[in-house]
């Protein structure tokens, strides 16, 4: 089937898409956009979070034929000017990223948090990102890069 | 074609020397999603692999049919262990496990066959056809009844994979208090969140390029050239982009196979597990049961420990022999014990197969010793900080194989830090459901929830052990580059997601003064780095760098001396600029360059250890060993078995932190997974089947099970190691589980003799 969709501001026409396939897939396997990632592909590890029409969502659980006509947005467009978006700025500074596997899909969570709650608490930040799981952290450093993202953008 | 894959990983950074924490040279393409991890290669005209793995934990292979997975149409190759042209066996430190099996399969998911289709379902379904005749055999699935004369063999000769007998002093000496438990630790998986992938290219040589996620090349690559039957310069590997690592990339995964493919098919082949195929595409850690006891004083100084270490193997060997060695010779903890008597064994069963995981046979122990440890603190009324400070091993003392610890060992001090941090508030009426047991489940308000502390300490041996002779190579250019002197580092040591590459630049920029350094993309182009595991790469790359570095120097300034005509030794090189004694800034390295590039390489071996007496354990064993100790303070719902971490304190000695930043990264990331193992993570295997295989059912702690965490770092510098450096990445996971198990205990006043913690075990229904 034809898959017509939005994604970061790009009007994308992918062809001969397998119904069976996820959003997910098509993202990473025929639009050439891997940023998005694999983890688990079952909708625990949010490592594929991504918006759909604003709303976050872990791409792996979205079919294909469901984002037809949709704008989504993923890793790969959180930073809209040449440099990175104040979040992601803020994971790179704070050490919140290791391996970074989980990382775009935390980027889109916490960027959608500070998006709805610009100064958060740390228990709202924890609430907010316990949908996506790290390995290699444990999640010190991502609360830290939090913080410095919601600081940095309430004085900008 | 497009030759583009695995080139993305790796960039120049900003400034920063030994000691500083300069920022990941990978960062910006890690928060872009531009960074290559293994899984997100492509290339033109490639295909996908599958593989078709045994359903039964032990079976003899009658016939395979084909047939149904050749007819649909978008396959390309469907392979069997008739198609392997080389050595149909490999393995980590025996080559015992068939890269497919051909005449028995030995464990639930063992690779039987494969499939490379033009679709990854196409791919599935097409194996899904495959008809594999299996007469079911009996399985061994209890490690306890491995050894059993009438135990199935799950290989010839038996199912004894490894036992370290060790004796010191008198075992059989008596004591006025004598305490003894025992212990049983469930199967924990890595759970590294980037699943394992790789990309193998044909090669018009006949030869093939892979790029994988994996933790060392160049033992990939000796059992790749076995299975392959083909030399190391056709066999060439390259670092993909790894998303974390913990040990369960120690052994193959898709590398044979994807080759395999590649070669039949003649085109590019990604291979890409999911999740589930994860949890049966790598090695476990050891599940164990431990026997324990001590003997003391009655004012608690240790006269005695026997302890008894069983560790299930599973099918294949994978590095079992060396978990037992440090199950054996490290596991009673790092305490002064004059007569010892301990027997690990490691057995085959037809469960999953269980090698590395970060901790590597000390996690299992130090549950066993850490609660013993409680137990003697209770019989002889003292506190359990004291009762560790009190037979904690100090520099100088001999451990229980009889090695002499030859640098800082402060168990004493790490505790008391430990037990002077701040404790968190006590909970008041009213809290948010977020910080109790059960969170937003909302299962309680706080009623029947109470507090426990809990204290742990562990030691653990870094780098290769009994005599393993362990190095790793650099290879450092140096060279001018647009006016900028630039510094290009070469190894295959692999960066998993700890910061290695970060490392390898600071020691480039402090040995070289120079700012710019980059790193080459990980191969096999260059010497062996050794393994990422056994919290071994800074010391020992990080060596080797050092040392090629200073190869490179020497050149740069003999060749200033003959310019400057004064005596090399005077000449120090700084800020691209060779300046004197004093500083004075006599030429610049430009000048001396020219258009030329210097190159070096170097080897960098540790001290040599010893294999241990096969009859007592006795021996120098290990190079260096690095020391934790944890705090650990839960609130447990003790009505509904629910587990609340509030604070998980700590205190290491790292020797020199080359990042400080990034250390504290590890021992974060370290302590989360032992506590995952204290309270729920735990792989379920019955009858050897896993009965839990997807994130759904193995659970790994969230950013709302892990508390806030004070960390000390002490540098005591050990003169024996590059910089003074000491391991980092293992010892938090040792001792931060027994901690909260601990707590958990004091909370709930209940023995607790396995862990993870379960619920039911908590209640007692």
């Amino acid at each position: 089937m034809r898959i017509t969709t939005t994604v970061n501001g790009t009007r994308h026409d992918v062809d001969d898409v397998w119904p069976g396939e996820s959003l997910l897939y098509v993202l990473r396997e025929r639009m050439g956009l891997p940023g998005s990632k694999n983890a688990c592909e079952q909708g625990e590890c949010g490592s594929c979070t991504v918006y759909l029409d604003g709303e976050p969502v872990c791409a792996c659980l979205v079919a294909a034929g469901q984002a037809i006509d949709r704008e989504i947005t993923t890793v790969e467009g959180l930073a809209t000017g040449e440099g990175l978006h104040p979040v992601q700025e803020a994971f790179v500074e704070a050490g919140a990223v290791q391996c970074g596997f989980c990382t775009p899909g935390l980027l889109v969570a916490a960027h959608d948090l500070l998006e709805r709650v610009p100064d958060p608490s740390d228990l709202e930040i924890r609430e907010a990102l316990a949908g996506n799981l790290c390995r290699c952290t444990g999640y010190e450093k991502i609360l830290d890069a939090v913080r410095l993202a919601a600081s940095r953008q309430a004085r900008a | 074609m497009s030759t583009e894959a695995g080139t993305r990983t790796t960039a120049t950074s900003s400034p920063g020397r030994v000691g500083d924490s300069p920022l990941r040279p990978d960062g910006t393409l890690k928060v872009t999603g531009e960074f290559a991890y293994a899984s997100d290669l492509w290339h033109d005209d490639m295909v996908w692999g599958v593989t078709l793995r045994s359903p039964h934990p032990h079976a003899r292979i009658r016939g395979i049919d084909l047939t149904g997975a050749l007819t649909v149409p978008g396959v390309t190759a469907v392979l069997t262990a008739d198609d392997v042209p080389g050595e149909n066996a490999v393995g980590l430190e025996h080559a015992d496990q068939p890269v497919l099996a051909s005449e028995f399969v030995r464990y639930e998911g063992e690779p039987v066959a494969l499939v490379a289709a033009d679709h990854p379902e196409t791919a599935r379904r097409a194996a899904a056809r495959i008809r594999v005749d299996y007469e079911v055999l009996p399985a061994v699935t209890d490690p306890r009844r491995a050894m059993d004369e009438d135990a199935p063999a799950v290989h010839r000769p038996g199912n004894l994979v490894r036992h370290l007998r060790l004796r010191r002093g008198d075992p059989s000496v008596t004591a006025p208090v004598v305490v003894s438990l025992d212990v049983e630790v469930g199967m924990q998986d890595q759970a590294f969140l980037g699943p394992e992938s790789g990309l193998a290219v044909p090669a018009e040589d006949g030869g093939v390029d892979l790029y994988v996620a994996t933790q060392w090349l160049h033992v990939d690559q000796r059992q790749m050239c076995l299975a392959l039957g083909m030399p190391a310069d056709k066999v060439r590997l390259h670092l993909a982009g790894v998303g974390g690592a913990f040990g369960g990339r120690e052994d193959l995964s898709v590398h044979v196979h994807a080759c395999l493919l590649a070669l039949r098919t003649g085109r590019p082949v990604k291979m890409s597990y999911g999740r589930e195929e994860s949890f049966f595409g790598h090695v476990h850690r050891h599940p164990a049961w431990l026997t324990y006891e001590f003997g003391a004083e009655r004012d608690g100084t240790l006269v005695y420990a026997r302890a008894t270490v069983l560790l299930d193997g599973g099918a294949y060997a994978s590095s079992t022999a060396a978990v037992v060695g440090n199950a054996g010779t490290l596991g009673l903890g790092p305490y002064r014990i004059p007569n010892v008597a301990v027997d690990a064994y490691g057995v085959f069963t037809n469960n999953p197969p269980c090698g590395a995981m970060r901790g590597f046979g000390c996690v299992q122990a130090a549950f066993a010793h850490e609660a013993l440890m409680d137990e003697l603190a209770d019989a002889v009324e003292l506190d359990r900080v004291a009762i560790r400070q009190l037979n904690g091993m100090r520099e100088g003392d001999r451990n229980i194989t009889g090695q002499v610890i030859d640098s800082a060992a402060p168990v004493a001090e790490l505790l008391q830090i430990v037990s002077e941090l701040p404790l968190p508030p006590a909970r008041e009426d009213g809290a948010d459901l977020r910080s109790l047991p059960g969170s937003v489940g909302n299962t309680t308000h706080g009623e029947g929830v109470v507090r426990g502390i809990g204290y742990a300490v562990t030691y653990k041996n870094v780098a290769f052990s009994e005599g393993f002779d362990d190095y790793s190579t650099a290879r450092v250019r140096l060279e001018m580059t647009g006016g900028e002197a630039v510094a290009t580092v070469h190894t295959a040591a692999a960066e998993v997601g700890q910061g290695l590459i970060t490392v390898e630049q600071q020691i480039c920029r402090t040995e070289l003064g120079v700012e710019r350094v980059v790193v080459h993309p990980k191969d096999t182009t260059v010497g062996s780095g050794g393994s990422t595991s056994a919290s071994r790469q800074t010391y020992v790359t990080g060596g080797a760098v050092q040392a090629a570095c200073a190869a490179v120097r020497t050149v740069v300034l003999e060749r200033a001396a003959r310019i400057l005509d004064r005596a090399a030794a005077d000449l120090r090189l700084d800020g691209e600029k060779i300046v004197g004694a004093s500083g004075e800034v006599l030429t610049g390295l430009s000048d001396v360059l020219g258009e030329d590039a210097v190159e070096e390489t170097a080897e960098y071996r540790h001290r040599p250890t010893h294999a241990i007496d096969p009859q007592t354990g006795q021996g120098d064993a290990h190079v260096q060993f690095a020391f934790s100790a944890h705090r650990a303070v839960v609130d447990v719902d003790v009505e509904l078995g629910l587990v609340k971490v509030v604070a998980l304190d700590t205190a290491q000695d790292v020797g020199r932190a080359i990042n400080p930043d990034a250390v504290v990264g590890q021992i974060h990331g370290g302590s989360a997974q032992g506590m995952g193992l204290a309270l729920m993570e735990e792989i379920v295997v019955t009858d050897g089947h896993v009965r839990n295989p997807s994130f759904t059912d193995y659970l790994i702690p969230t950013i709302l099970d892990m508390p806030p965490m004070q960390v000390k770092v002490l540098e005591y510098a050990d003169p024996h190691a590059p910089y003074g450096v000491r391991g980092v990445g293992e010892p938090p996971t040792i001792s931060s589980g027994p901690a909260v198990a601990a707590a958990v205990r004091a909370a709930c006043g209940k023995p607790l003799r396995r862990v993870p913690i379960r619920p039911e075990h908590i209640t007692g229904t």
